[in-house]
């Protein structure tokens, strides 16, 4: 084959693989991205109703209550201005306690419970998860701004 | 001109790493500052009888200390913290944070204490008031119980001559 | 005195190191032997004295020295030996150390198996590596000393992160480095290829087996690393496209086709300035991967609010290296002459398409690794970019390459014949295409995804024996001498491709069906799960080393033939206070029961527990071993050891002629 075909040939061959992985990358990610938002921000209703998303806070003190069938959760997630109560059916992992920073993925109901399908607690003892830490200090930030 | 294309990517990256980096700076302004100290009232490590309120302390600047006694970064900021308070300029209120099996007044005893009071946040509600994301942290509040500052991080020798002297001056202690 | 000695040792091998890397590239670039000439024993050096800075380091955890506050942070007076040890290397500053002192044994390597190599080429690669040493060195003294004081010394420390106390996560750090690192000797390869200016074939000679080992330890330290997290997170999943893992994994796909490609520039002289750029590629993403994971950007806020000098200084590295060997090679790749034409059906045309696959592989995994740093830089708001992604972009894409590889080895450099691979393939593709639709149903009924993931098993796994075949139906002798003559080379790629396929076997059935329950287990109940009956016999009090554990105890029955006794924990570590789940496991080759601990539900003695049956999970860690070997294999082929002693004789008559 001649060498100018040879080279037409390569860059097709190139420019189709590239053209594939670009389309595959842009589907998957129109659908896959998982936006995450603060507990006032659910509250305001900024988040989407029947799409999964992130939450991320504190888990309130005395608001974990297991449920009769011994292996759903129900908890309060907090920035310290708004809550999100969350429901959860599964086991939770390790570092998952009153007090600590939490996030959940999962989708929000019509009667504003969260229902989480994965609840992730870092595995780090000391410190919060980025996410939590985040909304807590937006939370923290829109209060001042509403008692100025 | 394709031969550049792979540095040209490359430099793009940096430029998000380093925005990423330096121009939103991780360490967030505490949305505390300038506003009023949360109020709480609890007990102190060794002594459930006794209580500490942040109201204790009106007409002094002090600092509230965030600490535990499983965190070996406030290990490394406790000779500063010992040499601040053998230099009487500002008391230090150290909020004993989550602490779980109370080793906090063992620590204390065995290692010198820099704190003129120890309270203890057993299940960390204090902590989310004051915005706690881990430890150590440190509180510079004013005489009339305003929080002027918030240090995230142990405290050097260097951060403490750089950060906290001025604040300190400025507000007269 | 002990951790001053290390700090010492630390900055004389940054000394060394700087004698490593000016002198003999000063040396190589005027031409002058003496100064060439350094490069060798300062690598070995350097290396005498990381390893002794790493001996100390070693030696404060294993003699409990809570005045250094990286033993007082990472250790324990009760945590197990053998955990102390590994705990050298469970925090930042160890595991950097843990980077150099590994780049050091590459480099002594590198100064001992180079007696064929031209003096300046061997000044020129070490000086390269020297100057990697430097920048790491310089990294661990000014930002993250291991050595540093804690004054007063802590009475005790606050333990290993227990997630970091098990074996499978002790092997993995040092064996992944063995691979990020070695990448380094290919990446030194190609920048001394470009300063010299002799851009011909030999350098991809000269760098392949070292890639190919490289690359073989990445492969472990990447199948270790799965290992422990399905073992030791308890949730039974042995790939999350974790940024962390990412890191690990975007350095091995560009491996994947540097190796490749690197055949073809060995071979054919072609593709010499995309092998180069490879090269380049697959170094820079180690160090991006290394620093992602080890700075903290993606876990903690606090590890840059800390010391933002740490980032600084990073980026300011990464910037040096990976920018510098991108000019070079912008300024350089020009005067590259690609040589040896190939017609569209080649085994060149067939890796060019492998190698144009796995890069598009790799952009997108870099895609969704830093999307969701970049909206954070630019504060678009924070998103994760989850598993279905990847899952999305990365199957699919990957799909036609595995198929390529079964036709590839069995195709002819410069100018294959399609009718030719058709007349040697029919079989294998017709027995993958009926395999691909009745293996399912043997497993349980019909899903197409794991049909896919059949067919390329299968597929892969005959294309290897018609090269076998082949191989072996001609030429003198009996099979058995035939199979003597076979070389490791070629043991080797086919034993690495076999192992793919035994990978993706073990992929297609775990992906497909396994199955999980979560369940509330009362003292004496039971639970069902893919036929075998989970009863509960209650859960006791142990004590560890350095922690308390609930200790359950669940009974195994099949059809009432017991099966195994397991017996998961839940323990809460004294020191760190952290809870950790322990799951227990029954294996063999066809499937895996997992049995983890929840909580405790009640006070008559009920746990949630989580039970999992993972057919063939197996396959995968034997698929991963497989394609180690094989890299090895391939690597020790008799070919590279020839070429040593070749060039060894001429030098040792020299010498005696001197």
């Amino acid at each position: 084959m001649k060498s100018r075909h040879k080279k037409l040939a390569i860059i097709v061959l190139v420019v189709a693989g590239l053209g594939i992985a670009a389309a595959l990358v842009l589907n998957a990610f129109q659908s896959n991205l998982v936006f995450f938002f603060s507990p006032s921000q659910v509250a305001n209703g900024e988040a989407p109703t029947g799409r999964a998303f992130r939450i991320g806070g504190l888990v309130e003190a005395g608001s974990i209550q297991r449920q009769p069938d011994g292996l759903s959760v129900r908890f309060v997630v907090t920035d310290t201005a708004r809550t999100i109560p969350v429901i959860y059916t599964g086991i939770l992992p390790d570092l998952f306690k009153e007090g600590k920073g939490v996030v959940a993925e999962g989708r929000l109901g019509g009667d504003g419970v969260f229902t989480a399908t994965q609840v992730l607690a870092k595995h780090d003892e000391n410190y919060m998860p980025p996410e939590a830490a985040h909304a807590v200090e937006q939370a923290q930030k829109a209060q001042q701004t509403v008692v100025e | 001109m394709k031969r550049w294309l792979p540095l040209l990517a490359f430099l793009v990256l940096v430029g998000f790493f380093a925005k990423g980096l330096f121009l939103n700076p991780r360490e967030v302004p505490s949305p505390l500052i300038d506003r009023p100290a949360p109020a709480f009232k609890l007990p102190l490590v060794g002594n459930d009888a006794a209580s500490f309120s942040p109201a204790d302390m009106r007409g002094k600047v002090w600092l509230l200390n965030v600490w535990a006694p499983w965190c070996v970064s406030c290990r490394q900021e406790h000779p500063v913290l010992m040499q601040i308070a053998q230099g009487g300029r500002v008391p230090i209120v150290g909020l004993n944070w989550k602490d779980r099996d109370r080793e906090a007044a063992m620590l204390l005893a065995r290692a010198g204490s820099p704190y003129l009071a120890v309270p203890e946040d057993l299940d960390g509600r204090v902590g989310i008031d004051y915005g706690v994301t881990g430890t150590p942290e440190t509180y510079v509040i004013d005489r009339e119980g305003i929080v002027r500052m918030k240090h995230i991080g142990p405290i050097s020798p260097d951060v403490w001559k750089e950060k906290f002297e001025p604040k300190l001056k400025e507000l007269g202690a | 005195m002990i951790p001053e000695l290390g700090h010492f040792a630390l900055i004389l091998g940054l000394l060394l190191a700087l004698a490593q890397s000016v002198l003999p590239l000063v040396g190589a670039q005027r031409g002058d032997r003496t100064l060439m000439a350094v490069a060798r024993p300062a690598a070995q050096g350097q290396f005498v004295f990381v390893a002794l800075a790493f001996g100390c380091l070693a030696w404060s955890f294993l003699a409990n020295d809570f005045s250094v506050m990286n033993v007082a942070r990472n250790s324990y007076s009760r945590l197990p030996e053998v955990y102390r040890i590994t705990a050298t290397w469970g925090s930042h500053e160890g595991s950097m150390l843990l980077w150099v002192l590994i780049l050091g044994f590459w480099s002594t390597a590198v100064a001992v198996f180079s007696r064929h190599l031209p003096e300046d080429m061997v000044a020129r690669v070490l000086g390269i590596m020297g100057l990697i040493s430097v920048g790491f060195l310089a990294f661990l003294l000014t930002t993250s000393n291991p050595f540093t004081r804690l004054v007063p010394a802590a009475p005790d420390g606050s333990d290993l992160n227990p997630l970091l106390q098990d074996w499978g996560m002790i092997m993995h750090p040092p064996m992944l480095y063995m691979g990020y690192v070695g990448f380094a000797v290919a990446f030194a390869f190609a920048i001394a290829a470009l300063l010299s200016g002799k851009l011909d074939a030999a350098w991809a000679r000269w760098s392949r087996p070292w890639t190919t080992v490289a690359w073989a330890f990445l492969t472990l330290g990447i199948v270790l690393g799965s290992w422990w997290a399905y073992r030791e997170l308890g949730w039974g999943g042995w790939w999350f496209w974790d940024p962390t893992e990412n890191a690990s994994f975007m350095p091995w796909i560009a491996g994947t086709a540097l190796i490749h490609s690197l055949a073809v520039t060995e071979k054919r002289g072609a593709f010499k300035a995309w092998t180069v750029l490879l090269a380049l590629v697959a170094f820079s993403l180690s160090l991006l991967g290394t620093f992602l994971v080890r700075s903290g950007v993606l876990s903690s806020v606090h590890a840059f609010a800390t010391d933002p000098a740490r980032g600084a200084f990073i980026l300011g590295f990464l910037a040096v290296v990976i920018g510098g060997s991108l000019v070079l090679y912008a300024w350089r790749a020009p005067k590259m002459i690609t040589g040896g034409g190939f017609s569209w059906f080649s085994r060149e045309s067939l890796l060019l398409a492998n190698n144009v696959i796995l890069v598009a592989a790799l952009g997108a995994v870099l895609l969704g690794t830093l999307y969701p740093l970049f909206m954070d830089a630019m504060g678009l708001g924070k998103i994760s970019v989850g598993p279905p992604y990847f899952n999305a972009v990365f199957v699919p894409l990957m799909a036609p390459a595995l198929f390529l590889m079964g036709v590839g080895p069995l195709v002819r450099w410069k100018e294959g014949s399609l009718p030719d691979a058709w007349t040697r393939l029919k079989w294998a593709l017709a027995v993958a295409v009926v395999a691909a639709l009745l293996l399912p149903f043997t497993v349980d009924g019909f899903k197409p995804w794991a049909s896919l993931g059949f067919f390329l098993a299968v597929w892969i796994t005959l294309a290897v024996a018609v090269a076998f075949r082949d191989r072996l139906g001609h030429g003198a002798g009996g099979v058995g001498q035939r199979l003597r003559s076979v070389p490791r080379g070629f043991w080797g790629m086919q034993l690495a491709h076999f192992g793919v396929a035994v990978g993706i076997a073990g992929i297609a059935v775990v992906a497909n069906f396994e199955s999980e329950r979560d369940v509330r287990m009362d003292v004496g109940s039971y639970a069902e799960l893919a036929g075998y009956t989970f009863t509960f016999r209650g859960a006791t009090e142990r004590d560890g080393p350095n922690y308390r554990a609930a200790r359950g105890t669940v009974e195994v029955t099949r059809n009432g033939a017991p099966v195994a006794t397991l017996h998961p924990e839940k323990r809460l570590y004294n020191a760190s206070g952290m809870a950790m789940t322990e799951a227990a496991l029954h294996a063999n080759l066809f499937r895996d029961l997992y049995v983890a601990m929840g909580e405790q539900l009640d006070e008559q003695g009920a746990w949630s527990i989580r039970l999992f049956h993972k057919p063939f999970i197996n396959w995968l860690w034997l698929g991963g071993a497989f394609m180690v070997v094989g890299g090895l294999l391939a690597a020790s082929d008799r070919r590279y050891r020839i070429a040593l002693r070749r060039s060894e004789l001429p030098r040792g008559l020299a010498a005696q002629g001197a």
